[in-house]
């Protein structure tokens, strides 16, 4: 288990890969990869159970990234631990690269579910939950969605339809950021007190700071749980997070920094 | 002789039943079991059995997640309902390319007096788009339970219609010939040839006959596989008869029709009419009127066949 301390640090090396995939390509979306990286680093260094060297391992964990986007923050960790190889990075967005806009099953080990339209990753997740205990196996379904992908309907479809079968091994956390790709989701479609609503639909709920490394190792032991209810952790986190000028800024959703701005980052990253 | 008469839904009962010793497969539904017939598996296999409630968007993700875990999912609805989950079949299962089988029955004006609302006639034309995807419309309760069985072994997706209501069975003692992207010859001519899907199949039979009195020999195709499609048989009858009628009661853009005008128009042009549903909706209507006022059934197709012999 590594202390907390490494994880930060595992975490700041993350997000200067992030910014480094987006400047390269010119493309890509910076601000929930931000928000969304400390959960993932905190995931896969302490509680999901995969395997890198085998990462078709059939009775691993499973980790369904449904705001599909924020890709660039999947392979900075997928790279932290040996999915693929840092210098895959350099394949962002480009043609025939193991990363691809949208994390895609189909090119990158170690990705579980292929996403890009957003509100699909809950009903996966929650397929592979049933598979699990039809294979009477204890393996968890991890699955990371956005605050504004709540917004589609689909996900309440299956919200409702966890809680039906009872699958306590199917585990969200809502990446709550509170920004979408037009503008503050309070702008796009107020959706008022989010806790309450997964409440009401039957889900066990926990708040979290998805920037606190304590808190978000509270809340993964949390989803440990043995209750045949499905779990929610909703993370209150800051788009862009670490970068100033991206911070809570609707136009870092998804654009790439120019040669200064990347300068500025990198040297707010601890990268001489 | 006694024309036996079933639907092609019951033969997707059971086949599912049939399957259900195969402990990887799993079954679907969205409050229609009753109605598409997976019904008999659920009494069999109530663990294998998953209740999705009346949201097919979920549905079809769940067997998407059962898929990639190595199961076998078979999801039915009324034909009409799987298009509120067309992005899903799309983003979520044929570009992954995972094996889960979707069934729409109820599919086509066949479906009758509920009206336009469930009448499907673009699911054809929707799911033939799909890269990875197998699009089957077996014409009788026989060909449906084999075609159905013949899906565990496919390893991508697939999308089949059948139908609500009874049809002439055409396949009793002819189970081997029916296979997964073969048409099958019905009746054999020179003159002209009818590529016929679904409930269409049994009324291009009867055009056939009806010419066959005026001395008009016809080549009748059961072509169960809309994708892919079996293009040696195309193009066989089309330089054999060199004039080719489509017949399926969907509509005339995308389904049969385009599929079989598509592959000929760039290797081997012939004339051809389309009968299908003329870029209209249906309404409610028994099976037969719905056939009649769409200008589907054999009279329609016979005359289709005789226009082309005289253009």
């Amino acid at each position: 288990m590594s202390s907390i301390a490494e994880l930060e640090e595992v975490a700041r090396k993350c997000r200067v890969r992030i910014v480094d995939m987006v400047y390269n390509a010119q493309a890509g979306h910076p601000g929930g990869s931000l928000s969304e990286i400390d959960i993932l680093v905190a995931l896969y260094g302490t509680t999901l159970r995969v395997d890198p060297k085998n990462p078709s391992w059939e009775d691993r964990d499973r980790f369904i990234l449904s705001k599909g986007h924020a890709s660039p923050g999947m392979y900075a960790i997928l790279a932290e631990h040996g999915f693929i190889q840092e210098h895959d990075l350099t394949s962002y967005r480009v043609l025939g690269g193991k990363c691809q806009g949208h994390v895609d099953a189909k090119w990158c080990p170690g990705v579980d579910f292929s996403a890009g339209s957003l509100g699909m990753g809950l009903s996966f997740g929650m397929g592979s939950a049933l598979a699990a205990r039809l294979d009477g196996s204890q393996r968890q379904a991890y699955v990371m969605l956005g605050d504004g992908e709540i917004q589609e309907g689909s996900v309440w479809e299956a919200a409702m339809a966890a809680v039906h079968h009872e699958l306590g091994n199917l585990n969200v956390i809502l990446d709550c950021n509170g920004i979408q790709n037009d503008d503050f989701c309070d702008e796009q479609m107020r959706m008022f007190d989010i806790p309450k609503k997964w409440e009401a639909f039957g889900w066990n709920v926990k708040i979290i700071d998805g920037h606190n490394m304590s808190e978000i190792l509270e809340g993964l032991e949390f989803l440990k749980n043995s209750n045949q209810k499905p779990n929610i952790l909703i993370a209150r986190t800051v788009k862009g997070k670490g970068v100033s000028y991206m911070e809570n800024n609707p136009s870092f959703h998804g654009a790439a920094p120019n040669d200064e701005q990347y300068a500025l980052a990198m040297k707010e990253l601890g990268v001489a | 002789m006694m024309v036996r008469m079933a639907a092609t839904r019951d033969g997707y009962g059971d086949a599912l039943l049939e399957l259900g010793g195969n402990q990887r497969v799993v079954v679907l539904e969205a409050d229609l079991g009753k109605s598409t017939k997976s019904l008999h598996f659920r009494k069999q296999f109530p663990q294998r059995t998953i209740s999705c409630g009346i949201g097919e968007q979920n549905m079809f993700l769940v067997g998407a997640g059962l898929a990639a875990s190595g199961y076998i999912p078979f999801a039915s609805t009324f034909a009409i309902f799987t298009e509120r989950g067309f992005e899903q079949m799309r983003n979520g299962i044929a570009r992954p390319n995972l094996a889960v089988h979707v069934c729409g029955s109820h599919g086509g004006t066949h479906t009758g007096t509920d009206g336009s609302s469930a009448q499907s006639i673009e699911d054809l034309a929707i799911y033939r788009t799909l890269p990875n995807v197998t699009v089957l419309h077996p014409c009788d309760d026989v060909s449906t339970k084999i075609l159905t069985k013949q899906l565990v072994h496919l390893n991508s997706p697939s999308y089949t219609r059948t139908a609500r209501n009874k049809s002439p069975v055409l396949y009793d003692g002819r189970e081997d010939e029916i296979e997964i992207g073969k048409g099958v010859i019905h009746r054999d001519g020179n003159d002209a040839a009818i590529i016929a899907c679904g409930i269409l199949v049994s009324e291009a039979l009867q055009a056939a006959q009806e010419l066959s009195l005026e001395g008009i020999e016809v080549t009748v195709i059961d072509m169960h596989t809309i994708k892919p499609l079996d293009e040696a048989l195309v193009l066989d009858v089309a330089k054999k008869c060199g004039k080719i009628v489509t017949a399926e009661d969907h509509s005339i853009i995308g389904g049969l029709g385009g599929a079989v005008s598509e592959y000929l128009i760039e290797n081997y042009p012939v004339p051809m009419k389309r009968i299908g549903v003329a870029d209209r909706f249906g309404e409610s209507g028994e099976s037969e009127e719905m056939l009649n006022l769409l200008g589907l059934s054999a009279p329609f197709i016979a005359e289709a066949v005789r226009k082309l012999l005289n253009s």
